[in-house]
């Protein structure tokens, strides 16, 4: 019997549903009507109309991150498909899974400069793990079905389908989930056993040994993250995360090191510099982490777990590189590692030596002035969210490191950050989707002026679907990173990073029918953030902060990670024989 | 890494892939995105029932870059094999090219001998001019063309780099 046969967004719908797909993320247009018409007629699946398709693609991160789950995403074709660019660009740096859904003209008038035509999968094509163009309705479903798997195998990442009109309005046969299986893509996820047990004899015989893990462990599931808890304590190994990976241990854990790179921790870093032994669980060694790579890490034997075969020895040449899933990986090296008490006096005389770089606590600040340090801010939110299951989401910044450093993450997939593209304006789109997820959550954006602003119009967006996510703005009136580069690296030659005429936030708030709270000296900040937290509703807090305050520990770009700049407020560390530079 | 001219090396990689719209823009485009070198660039279906087609590409960069340009190829979605030809034992390679020749008198007969002693052939003529067909590896191509350049060479077609490796192993 022929199977029957369904209109192309029939057979969208059908698939989604298939693939368990519970919201997407979208903005409608002249090319996507039938299967927005689609959506509308079978009034199951959640529509989330943004304000913005980056904004969409966004969103769709972080739902993805928060969850474990693909993000979908559905826009028009044109300037539908170009403004989602940087969200996939995003996507493919973090690796998060994404499946956009473009519209597209209709076959016959590809190619001829049509309304709203661009060459999606041309221009997305360096920005996507992989696309695809749908030119025949009966490829359709398996299509839909590809990018499903593609965005969430392997190391995930953003896949794009583009849909042309015709095809949508088409007739077709619907293949399910089961019957797609694709010859040239089978990623490894299983470690060759031969290799970890020579990775963890060489641990087994460190005497400096550190671990350093990433997004990759926060990405291979919540189960990877307890295997990487386990494995610290078994080894009794400290551990350092990268802003990827924070929440993949515990932070109150007493192995966590801090978040080590550009502005990790002073511990962090030094023991990065003088490990013997470095165990990279799916992390990149990215130049924001490694520094100079002349100079990274030098007396270390280094292990890399990835599941992406590209990222081993692409910046650091490594002695034993295990491809695999992290999670699966780390199993198998609990269960080939043995105590061995021997070693246990060499690891006390290295955790000595952490706990001394330790007690220099980096993370200090002075804490006088008019103006409220972003720092305290944050100590202050820590100590009211620190017994709640809070998502946070950052724009990208000084505030992004100072939530890295000062906000505590317990659990995997609770920070929601752009680390690889570093997107200003990625912050505020996705915490919708975080909230859109977890309906019950508290979720915080701390942000700043100008990452705010580059996609303010999603404050719609929490007005329409009532989403209570509170809005931290440290306000500097700058773009305080390119200030504080410009501060110490470009004689205070302050170019085009000072905000003026920026909005009253307070009422800006209240036009979108949020609650303003407005801060004005550093004695208000504990009651203001008290405030925030107990509303029920949507809350933009604006906490002017002082401008002048810069991010410590710092290794400036290109230099090694001994090469630590403190903050002017830290004890001298002249007898610590580290090459520390004073601001 | 610093690539000096010493640990520069050439590679020829044979890459077998889904014959599919915008494969080929992949694999250019990767090259392209990353600063990746092609000096060579062949690309024709292979096997038609399985709509595969097979890309040849002669590459060169240190061993680093060379490694990561295969792990790169083989994380596209339509990439079922990458054989780094080079490393993996004895091959063949061939090239083709097309090589026209005006003149007359006596270059005209030199350029004849010349042909001879790489046996080229002559596929089309005219009172004043040849193209010459001729296959072998880079460097004799290379020579070839040199040696016909002050004899009147106009033009050169070239295909580009096909190769396969020594023995019953297939890709
Ligand atoms: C889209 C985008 N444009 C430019 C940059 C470069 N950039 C990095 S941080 C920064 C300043 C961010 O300012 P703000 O959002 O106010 O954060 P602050 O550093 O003040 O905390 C800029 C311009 C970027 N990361 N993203
Ligand atoms: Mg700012």
């Amino acid at each position: 019997m022929a199977k029957k046969k369904l209109t192309g967004a029939e057979i969208f719908l059908r698939a989604l549903k298939d693939q368990g797909v519970e919201v997407v993320f979208g903005y409608p247009g002249g090319v996507t009507l039938s299967l927005y018409d689609e959506i509308y007629k079978q009034n199951r699946l959640r529509h989330v109309l943004t304000r913005h398709e980056q904004a969409a693609v966004h969103a769709a991160e972080g739902y993805a991150r928060s969850t474990g789950k693909p993000g979908v995403v559905l826009v028009t074709s044109g300037p539908g498909a170009t403004n989602t660019v940087t969200g996939l660009t995003d996507a493919l740096m973090d690796s998060i899974p994404v499946v956009c859904i473009t519209g597209q003209v209709p076959t016959a008038l590809i190619g001829n400069d049509a309304f709203q035509e661009a060459d999606t999968t041309g221009i997305t094509r360096s920005c996507t793990k992989h696309n695809n163009l749908v030119k025949d309705v009966d490829d359709l479903a398996r299509v839909l079905h590809e990018a499903f798997y593609i965005a969430t195998h392997g190391r995930p990442g953003p896949v794009v389908v583009d849909l042309p009109k015709d095809v949508v309005n088409a007739r077709g046969v619907y293949v399910g989930p089961d019957k797609v299986r694709i010859k040239s893509y089978q990623p490894r996820v299983k470690g060759d056993i031969g290799l970890i047990d020579r990775a963890v004899k060489l641990m087994a015989g460190a005497k400096r040994p550190i671990i350093y893990a990433g997004g990759g462990v926060i990405n291979a599931g919540p189960a990877a993250s307890a295997r990487l808890e386990r494995l610290v304590h078994a080894t009794g190994f400290p551990c350092t995360l990268t802003l990827m990976g924070l929440g993949a241990l515990p932070a109150s854990d007493k192995h966590f090191l801090g978040m080590l790179g550009m502005h990790g921790t002073y511990e962090a870093n030094l023991a990065m510099h003088h490990c013997d032994v470095m165990l990279n669980v799916g992390a990149r060694f990215d130049d924001r982490v490694t520094g100079k790579l002349d100079g990274f890490a030098p007396e270390a034997k280094k292990i890399h777990v990835d599941i992406d075969p590209s990222s081993i020895n692409k910046n650091v040449l490594v002695d034993i590189a295990i491809v695999g899933d992290a999670g699966l990986v780390l199993e198998d090296m609990i269960k080939a590692w043995k105590p061995t008490p021997a070693k246990d006096t060499a690891l006390k005389s290295w955790w000595k030596k952490i706990d001394g770089w330790r007690a220099r606590k980096c993370l200090s600040y002075g804490n006088n002035g008019k103006l409220a340090k972003p720092q305290y801010i944050l100590q202050r939110l820590q100590a009211e969210i620190k017994d709640r299951d809070v998502y946070v989401t950052t724009d990208v910044g000084q505030h992004q490191m100072w939530t890295a450093q000062y906000i505590h993450f317990e659990k995997p997939n609770r920070l929601m950050t752009s680390g690889g593209l570093g997107t200003m304006g990625y912050g505020l789109p996705a915490a919708v989707g975080v909230q859109i997820a977890h309906p019950e959550a508290l979720v915080i954006v701390v942000t700043s002026e100008g990452s705010l602003q580059m996609n303010l119009q999603e404050l719609a967006t929490i007005s329409q679907y009532r989403l209570p996510i509170k809005i931290l703005l440290l306000n500097n009136g700058y773009m305080g990173m390119v200030r504080q580069w410009q501060e110490l690296f470009y004689g205070k030659r302050y170019s085009e990073s000072r905000y003026q005429g920026d909005p009253d936030f307070v009422k800006l708030a209240e036009a979108y029918g949020a609650m303003g709270l407005q801060a004005e000296r550093p004695d208000e900040v504990d009651g203001l953030i008290k405030k925030m937290l107990a509303h029920d509703g949507a809350v933009l807090a604006n906490l002017p902060i002082d401008p002048t305050e810069n991010v410590f520990p710092m290794i400036a770009a290109g230099a090694c990670h001994h090469e630590m700049i403190l903050g002017p407020k830290e004890p001298d560390l002249a007898e610590t024989g580290e090459d520390v530079v004073l601001a | 890494m610093t690539a000096t001219d010493e640990n520069i090396q050439f590679h020829t990689i044979a890459i077998l892939v889904n014959n599919e719209p915008g494969v080929l823009a992949r694999v250019i485009g990767l090259f392209s995105g990353r600063g990746y070198n092609i000096e060579s660039l062949t690309v024709a279906e292979v096997k038609h029932s399985e709509s595969l087609s097979r890309i040849t590409i002669v590459t060169s960069g240190t061993p680093m870059i060379i490694e990561q340009i295969k792990a790169q190829l083989e994380r596209l979605i339509p990439v079922h094999r990458v054989s780094d030809l080079t490393v993996e034992g004895p091959f063949v390679k061939r090239e083709l090219a097309l090589v026209k020749v005006q003149g007359s008198g006596e270059n005209r007969v030199e350029s004849l001998r010349i042909a001879d002693i790489f046996r080229a052939r002559v596929v089309d003529s005219t009172n004043s001019s040849f193209v010459f067909e001729i296959v072998g590896d880079t460097g004799k191509l290379d020579a070839f063309v040199d040696l016909m350049a002050p004899l009147g060479l106009v033009d050169v077609a070239r295909t580009g780099v096909a190769a396969i490796a020594r023995g019953a192993a297939a890709l």
